[in-house]
């Protein structure tokens, strides 16, 4: 009897350890989060989304950096998605069951989703643009300086590998969630494989590809390390409009604001209110991505088992 | 009637149809093979793009071995023994330095292993326990509504970029731990490791919860029939069990933590010590890349030195998550074969 109001009272204890260390971690980020909001509320506004900034950052807005990280996003998409799209269609539609490539493919994969963001830098100017650019260069334009420099194309690219995992495990998902009976009917009624595959197979996964590149676009719109030196510019009088422009990026524009600025008390508040445009993007992204992830989970459960 | 309709219908002869039926078959066939190359392809890309971040980036490190310098730049040259040894003075104790940017360059690795240790632990060491018990609590105590609290918390902590916890530990979180601690310096190894303490968390819980979810139900069931109680089963039973999952979710945000750049960079305070306080600053592996590439002159000695922490950082955390997900993968295996 003693021994088990002991064991219980240890019980109790250990049971509360556990609700002390979950309510710490919500406690945390409920901080981090409270004080971004509240430090960065006030300095938002029309203008500050629509202007570019003036007097050394101190006043006016942060557009460019926000259609930079906009254009970025959208090069990086067009380069990810179908790469991770097809990838997973191998895995799921045609590498055999036990198929030794097929695990080379995704043990490659879990890896590159560990590589650290610094070495995508790295790579980003070590492959695309001293090799690939200047190679282009030396072919196309005679040794001129066009594509052998950062620019927004490699800076894309590099955050299209880093983000390469995330699309192929979601798509990867969305694949194998789509029952075995829709492709045997497709393929009994004598539709080829790619037939069944492009044309009853993908348009059920059209959620799943569609949460994949929202994902990714989170995850890429707030990487810093791999566009450091593919392509971001502290500040540039005009937007990018060319593949080989560099471009302004919000991630980027943060760090650069808030550690190489001579007064950031200064600067605070533009800060700050950068700091919440770029928190609510990724956010608003990743609750979509949650949302339309959900909806084809419970479209696609099997229906007669 | 039927002689009729077979009057109107032109008359083919039949190994015409079946020829142009072949000739279409034939042309799918290899429009099928086509398809299958490409996609092939493409899932070989997968582990190209590893191998070639492997190849270019060492590729701008490797020089060092070979490079001879330029006659007067002789003390630029990198051997082993100044990556890893300590430099001399005639008048001074020899101490590690990591000094790139100087009459006499300086390319000792030491002070920037021992600044990454200490974020790295510091944020592993803040991390578990956190991770781990409210993992455990997600799955074996938690009702339903407070895990549905829990896991949209976890996703969210893992969706915040990591610049923005770098700023929020700059700005913030430095001020408070100076005021709190009557810190000497601001920015500090403490400072940036519980910053990346909030990017392990997610990580360790994830692969923690994965672990504790897969132990199979009858382990629980056997041991609340004979008599123990849940938090017994927990401990006793379902946690051991879980246990190899566990620490490989530990080394998995230790590899994640090594890697990490922003957070460091911006909140430790870069200075390239090698003293044993938590509380000095320091500069990590990945931050001093990001920090000095940007100024380094391309193919110069420092260069190079830059590519081969990228490769170091590259190859260690490749063999952490080869290592953490072989274990995860054995538990899963172990775990199921104890199922049947």
């Amino acid at each position: 009897m003693n021994h088990r109001t002991r064991s219980n009272a240890i019980g109790v204890a250990f049971l509360a350890l556990c609700g002390v260390a979950t309510f710490l971690i919500i406690a945390m980020l409920a901080v981090v989060l409270g004080q971004i909001i509240w430090h960065g509320l006030p300095g938002l506004s029309l203008e500050f989304l629509s202007a570019a900034p003036s007097q050394g950052m101190r006043s006016g807005g942060i557009f460019p950096a926000i259609f930079g990280t906009f254009a970025l996003v959208v090069l990086m998409t067009l380069a990810v998605v179908p790469m991770g799209v097809l990838t997973s269609i191998y895995l799921v539609e045609y590498s055999r069951p036990g198929s030794r490539f097929a695990r080379f493919v995704n043990q490659a994969v879990n890896n590159l989703a560990g590589v650290p963001s610094i070495v995508f830098g790295l790579f980003g100017l070590g492959f695309f643009v001293r090799f690939v650019g200047s190679s282009i260069d030396q072919v196309a334009f005679g040794g001129q300086l066009v594509f052998g420099q950062p620019a927004i194309l490699w800076a894309a690219l590099t955050l299209a590998l880093l983000t390469l995992p995330v699309v192929i495990v979601t798509t990867t998902e969305a694949l194998r969630a789509v029952p075995v009976n829709a492709r045997e009917a497709s393929l009994a009624l004598g539709a080829t494989k790619w037939q069944t595959i492009s044309r009853v197979v993908l348009p059920q996964c059209t959620a799943g590809v569609l949460t994949g590149a929202i994902l990714a676009v989170s995850r890429g719109a707030g990487e810093v390390a791999p566009i450091m030196f593919t392509g971001a510019a502290y500040f540039l009088p005009s937007l990018p409009t060319q593949l080989n422009d560099q471009f302004m990026e919000l991630g980027y524009h943060i760090y650069v604001m808030s550690t190489q600025s001579p007064n950031v008390e200064e600067t605070k508040p533009v800060l700050f209110a950068t700091v919440f445009v770029l928190l609510a993007l990724t956010f608003a992204l990743n609750a979509t991505a949650i949302g339309v992830r959900s909806r084809f989970r419970q479209g696609l459960r099997p229906s007669d088992g | 009637m039927e002689s009729q309709a077979a009057e109107v219908l032109p008359r083919i002869p039949a190994t015409r149809i079946d020829a142009a039926a072949a000739d279409r078959r034939r042309y799918m066939r290899i429009v099928e093979h086509v398809i299958e190359g490409w996609v092939r392809l493409t899932a070989l890309s997968a582990i190209l793009v590893i191998f070639l971040i492997f190849v270019f980036v060492g590729k701008e490190a490797l020089p060092l071995l070979w490079e001879h310098p330029e006659p007067g730049l002789e003390h630029e040259v990198v051997t082993l023994d100044n990556l890893l040894g300590p430099t001399h003075y005639p008048d001074r104790p020899s101490r590690f330095v990591w000094q790139p940017v100087s009459n006499v360059p300086k390319y000792n690795l030491a002070p920037l292993i021992v600044g990454t240790l200490k974020t790295t632990i510091i944020a592993v060491l803040f991390a578990s326990p956190l991770a781990i018990l409210a993992a455990i609590l997600s799955s074996e105590f938690a009702p339903r509504w407070l895990r549905e609290i829990i896991k949209p918390t976890i996703e969210l902590l893992a969706g915040i970029p990591s610049v923005v916890l770098g700023f929020f530990a700059l700005i913030v979180l430095a001020s408070w731990l100076q005021e709190a601690l009557g810190l000497r310096f601001r920015l500090n190894a403490l400072n940036a490791g519980l910053a990346l303490g909030l990017t392990v968390i997610p990580i360790i819980f994830t692969v923690a919860e994965d672990a504790l979810t897969a132990v199979p139900k009858s382990y629980r069931e056997a041991s609340l029939a004979l008599g123990a109680n849940r938090w017994e089963t927990a401990t006793k039973i379902v946690v051991p069990a879980a246990l190899p999952g566990i620490f490989a979710g530990v080394v998995l945000g230790f590899g994640r933590a090594v890697g990490e750049t922003m957070i460091v960079l911006m909140a430790s305070g870069n200075a390239a010590t090698t003293t044993p306080w938590i509380t000095d600053s320091v500069r990590t592996l990945s931050a001093t890349v990001a920090a000095e590439l940007g100024e380094v002159v391309f193919g110069s000695p420092h260069y190079r030195v830059l590519f081969l922490i990228g490769v170091i950082l590259f190859v260690f955390t490749f063999v952490v998550n080869l290592v953490g997900d072989l274990w995860v993968q054995r538990l899963k295996a172990s775990l199921e074969g104890s199922r049947a």
